[in-house]
């Protein structure tokens, strides 16, 4: 058994590429779901919009970073409207049904060979992220404590990505303590009773899709730099349902959750990933093969969400008077 | 600001000056109306729930709007508030025009509702409640909220105007505390104070006593005397015919969705028509099971409907 | 009670006689990689690829099979190198460009897909694409097979768009898991068929016969034990999501990432009926689903049963007030339901293909066709699941086969814009 190997990669998943991408793409549902009671099951979408939309800047029409970054979110805020306008209106369980349904659009029209030479079928876009490289302050050479430890360029993206989280964490620290925030919180409760109140429910609900799917887009940037590569089938609907445990993992309407939810989530999954591997190599399970460690890890999580929900619904941070799964 | 004990208060006598000789006949003019209604119909596929062809509410009154079960009362007021859209007709509160503007609107222009399933948000504290009522916030706009500084001073008015309504009403002791954690009784209070932080100059109750608890019954009656003390005009909703009788200057009455009577309490307990509306079912042959059954799933298809906010419907299709 | 739902169970595996299982299409997941190879719009089979890490150590080795398919699954994400052995073309085939060699990169719980172009010997030049359209009759001569397949798909979603309708109208859960029980329908036959060795026939029916029974354990001890906890419909929808992810990779635990088909009915020959060509099996699943589906229909229509089931569908509250058991009814649905999704998952399994991800894929359509048709309305399902399915298949006459899907996803979402409801869905469901 490798425990060195083990824990240094389980403390590099605590702060790694995945956490912050999924941390950012919770933070957003937090907001819509969180605080808001919206069931956008498309947040995966928002993410691929946004890669996609610098990706296809830079690769394909060879346009510079910067612009890439501009058109990813506003094709962010475009997705958002479109979804929204007609959306909004419509009650939680038929929301999340056409949000789902439209993230599977964009997905495979992504992937399609039809529209392979914009956004490069299922193989997706690679060479964009020069631009983005290019501003690493970090010279050349391997930095961390100990064993633990990145190369320049992945040190340079999580740096700009906890820089990213840190903002978006305030920016909901500052908008839920505000009157704004305590319409969305209203919203959630009961629609109709804020309506009353001479509150335009529709505008807010909008106003809380678009800040959640820009901020979910930002993990989409992060992402598609991280790799320095977007394929269509990472958008997919398992996407939004891991951040939606992660969510729920760490506390919904909880500033801090989704991104404490987010270390846990990756750091339980490359830590159980790592040692059943260990286990399998060592002979100490005999009853499955290392590449069945991949499906149990993915087990354990549809598990852990259905047991947060029966028995820990305000998760692992959350007050239970305060949870908000279940407004409708 | 309170009325004193024993003696008419002056509101209620005005009330009932503007009212004076107005004859009992529904749709019949009154001196200075705050909400007009003319024509309005609502149907849900073969069954029209509301059909009210005119109807005045005196300004500085409190009317009751009673009527047996599935008269179109809720309907009636979910049209008027916006809630639901109605098929034809127009309204018009103040001399504007209020038919097709959307509830959040209706609200601003001073008609403010609350709901006969009260919908204290439960998750948010008593403050916090009383706080969203409150009109053209700073800090409801999306880049104020970033900048403190912005809303903090309104937020403290706000605050303290909240206050002195929970005193009223009696909930200032709970203003930390969650609204799911209040009592029914409680929860109506709630709901009528945040009503009031709008500001409004039309208050419409749908079902103000629906089940509390009749210890708070009498402090509710008074509240609502209160809004009329205070320059407000009351519509409400309600079953009680006693409580209806006590405090209402003027009552209308509905009965399969049309405006059937209206006038004083006293007249009204003795219209033969009310208590025809009221009665008529018991007087006729005993129901077959088919009308008993129909009735049974409107009643159900009511009450389910309210208790998502939406008002009754019936079927639209066939299976 | 029970026994009627015994016996409608047998039924419904009684019918699966004189079956036949098809070709499949391969595929992988877990981490892999995989390909499709056709020349001139032709499959290519029996060509070797290999794979190996980063480093150079091999990986993994495959053949292309009768469609043309490869598949290698990896032990995990990264780069990895891929070798077209060119040895194994056919004569007057080679890789575009002379370039056999990719380097892809295989990313977490992803399969990706790699590209070699097959191009006539000495030309290097034109593209023929991983799937070019085949060369077709013209796009009316198309059209009867294209209705003919929209109504086979149509008909598979529909045993499983009732189910799930129903249980929608009894119960408020929107089930994500309900994909989920159509893979487990279709493996479960496959581990009768392959596990036990016995004929398909047989293992279809003892598959559904598991399916109405997991369906009924289901509601028993999981959904029923939350709705009287007082658990929320939004909890309960996103428990189904958790739901769907465990039994999604406990498949793929279980099973593997391979694409596999039944031991019988294979590569059946087909055959021309006016201007449809289909394989028999085709013919008699469609039958068989049909039949169900009329019997579904008679059921609900006429058996005390049936009637409270659409009753407590209907309106729950008012059912329960009237004397029917709700519980009982819910528990019959959930049993039928199951039984449903099972049966559809074996005929999905034989006239496509069978992986631990078909149910998933085709959750969507389901969803299409409950809300088209009205969700909580058992007819309206079936209403709605033939549309999707014709809409599906007879879109492709313009629009490209990949994003057929597409189409109908975007009509769910159009449907759910203006109509709520659904076509024979009541208005007052709406919020």
């Amino acid at each position: 058994m490798d425990w060195t190997t083990i824990f240094v990669t389980t403390v590099e998943a605590a702060i790694g590429l995945e956490t912050v991408v999924y941390a950012l793409a919770a933070i957003g549902i937090n907001i819509q779901f969180g605080y808001t009671g919206l069931l956008n099951f498309g947040q995966a979408a928002f993410l691929g919009v946004a890669a996609y939309g610098l990706a296809v800047t830079v690769a394909t029409f060879g346009l510079p970073f910067w612009l890439g970054i501009v058109i990813g979110l506003i094709a962010t805020v475009i997705l958002a409207f479109l979804l929204g306008i007609p959306t909004l209106q419509l009650r939680a369980d038929y929301l999340a049904i056409v949000t789902i349904a439209a993230a599977e659009i964009v997905r495979l029209v992504f992937r399609s060979v039809a529209f392979k030479d914009v956004f490069g079928g299922s193989d997706g876009r690679q060479g964009f992220s020069d631009g983005f490289y290019a501003l690493n302050p970090f010279p050349r050479g391997e930095y961390g404590i100990g064993p633990i430890g990145f190369n320049e360029r992945v040190l340079w993206i999580l740096v700009v990505g906890w820089i990213l989280i840190v903002l978006a964490c305030l920016l909901v620290y500052l908008l839920m303590k505000s009157p704004w925030g305590r319409v969305l919180k209203a919203i959630r409760e009961d629609e109709d009773a804020v309506r009353s109140l001479g509150k335009s429910v529709f505008s807010y609900k909008m106003q809380s899709l678009v800040l959640g799917g820009v901020i979910g887009c930002l993990g989409g940037f992060v992402y598609a730099l991280g790799n320095a590569s977007v394929q269509p089938d990472v958008f997919g609907t398992e996407l939004t349902f891991y951040a939606y445990t992660i969510v729920i993992l760490g506390g919904a309407a909880r500033v801090l959750g989704p991104v404490l939810g987010a270390a846990i989530f990756w750091v339980l999954l490359v830590f159980i990933g790592n040692t059943l591997s260990e286990l399998v190599a060592a002979g100490y399970i005999t009853f499955m093969t290392t590449t069945q460690v991949g499906p149990v890890r993915f087990m354990l999580v549809g598990l852990g969400l259905v047991l947060l929900l029966i028995f820990r619904p305000q998760g692992i941070f959350g007050d239970k008077r305060e949870i908000a799964i279940d407004a409708r | 600001m309170h009325a004193d004990e024993g003696t008419t208060p002056s509101s209620r006598k005005a009330a009932l000056a503007a009212f004076a000789g107005l004859p009992s006949e529904p749709g019949v003019p009154k001196p200075d109306p705050i909400l007009v209604v003319d024509k309005v119909v609502r149907r849900f596929g073969g069954l029209t729930a509301v059909n009210v062809d005119h109807v005045e509410i005196q300004r500085g009154s409190i009317t009751a709007l009673i009527g047996p079960n599935g008269a179109g009362k809720t309907t009636f007021f979910n049209q008027l508030t916006g809630f639901d859209t109605a098929d034809a007709g127009e309204w018009t509160f103040n001399g504007r025009k209020m038919n097709g503007v959307p509830a959040h609107k209706v609200a601003r222009h001073g008609m403010v509702r609350t709901f006969q399933l009260t919908k204290a948000l439960s998750k948010l504290t008593v403050m916090e409640n009383m706080r969203l009522g409150a009109q053209g916030q700073r800090g409801e706009n999306f880049f104020n909220a970033l900048i403190p500084s912005l809303w903090r001073g309104q937020e403290d008015e706000i605050t303290e105007r909240a206050e002195k309504l929970l005193a009223r009403f009696k909930l200032d002791a709970k203003s930390e505390d969650f609204a799911g954690s209040l009592s029914g009784g409680q929860r109506k209070l709630l709901e009528m104070a945040r009503a009031l932080m709008v500001g409004p100059e039309l208050v419409m109750l749908d079902e103000p006593m629906a089940g509390v608890n009749p210890a708070l019954t009498q402090s509710l009656l008074g509240h609502v005397k209160d809004l009329r003390e205070q320059g407000m005009t009351v519509l409400f909703v309600e079953h009680d015919m006693d409580m209806v009788r006590d405090i209402s200057d003027w009552v209308i009455v509905m009965a399969q969705g049309a405006v059937i009577s209206e006038g004083p309490p006293d007249t009204i307990m003795s219209d033969p028509r009310v208590i025809d509306a009221y009665l008529g079912a018991h007087h006729d042959a005993p129901l077959s099971a088919e009308e008993l059954e129909e009735q049974l799933h409107e009643a159900e298809a009511e009450l389910q409907a309210e208790a998502e906010g939406t008002p009754a419907s019936t079927k639209e299709a066939a299976e | 009670m029970r026994r009627a739902v015994i016996a409608f169970t047998a039924f419904l595996g009684g019918l699966i006689f004189l079956l036949a299982a098809g070709p499949t299409t391969a595929w992988a997941e877990g981490e892999g990689l995989k390909g499709t190879l056709k020349f001139q719009g032709q499959p290519v089979n029996g060509v070797k690829i290999a794979v190996a890490a980063e480093n150079g150590d091999p990986v993994g080795e495959a053949t292309s099979n009768a469609q043309g398919e490869w598949t290698i699954s990896v032990p995990e994400a990264g780069k990895y190198q891929v070798t077209l052995d060119t040895s194994t073309l056919p004569p007057g085939v080679q890789v575009r460009d002379g370039n056999n060699k990719r380097t892809p990169t295989v990313y977490e719980s992803n399969v990706s897909n790699v590209l070699f172009a097959l191009v006539p010997s000495g030309q290097g030049g034109k593209e023929t694409g991983a799937t070019p359209a085949p060369t077709e009759p013209s796009m009316w001569g198309r059209a009867p097979q294209l209705i003919f397949e929209g109504i086979n798909l149509g008909l598979v979603i529909a045993l499983a768009a009732m189910g799930l309708s129903l249980i929608f109208g009894t119960t408020g859960l929107t089930n994500f898991a309900h994909g989920e029980l159509v893979t487990l329908g279709a493996l479960l036959a496959y581990m009768v068929n392959v596990g036990f060795g016995l004929g398909v026939i047989p293992a279809a029916f003892i598959a559904v016969i598991l399916g109405g029974i997991l369906g009924y354990l289901q509601d028993r001890l999981f959904w029923g034990w939350l709705r009287n906890r007082g658990s929320g419909l939004i909890a309960m929808m996103i428990i189904s999501i958790g739901v769907a992810l465990f039994l999604r990779f406990l498949f793929l635990f279980l099973f593997g990432g391979e694409t596999e088909q039944y031991t019988e009915y294979n590569a059946q020959p087909g055959i021309q009926v006016g201007p449809i060509i289909a394989a028999p099996k085709n013919f008699i699943v469609m039958a068989i689903e049909l039949a169900v589906l009329i019997f579904v229909g008679i059921a609900l229509l006429k058996t005390r049963t049936g009637k409270a089931a659409r009753a407590v569908a209907d309106n729950p509250a008012l059912a329960a007030s009237s004397g029917i058991n709700v519980d009982q009814v819910i528990r019959i649905i959930w049993t039928a339901g199951g039984a449903l999704a099972a049966l559809a998952g074996v005929m999905l399994a034989l006239s496509q293909s069978l992986k631990y991800t078909m149910g998933q894929e085709i959750l969507l359509l389901i969803f299409a066709g409950v809300v088209l048709g009205g969700l909580g309305t058992a007819f309206g399902a079936l209403v709605g699941s033939l549309v999707v399915g014709l809409f599906v298949q007879v879109s492709t006459l313009w629009i490209p086969p990949e994003l057929k899907s597409v189409g109908a996803l975007g009509v769910l979402i159009i449907v759910l814009l203006f109509r709520p409801q659904g076509i024979l869905g009541r208005r007052e469901r709406i919020g």
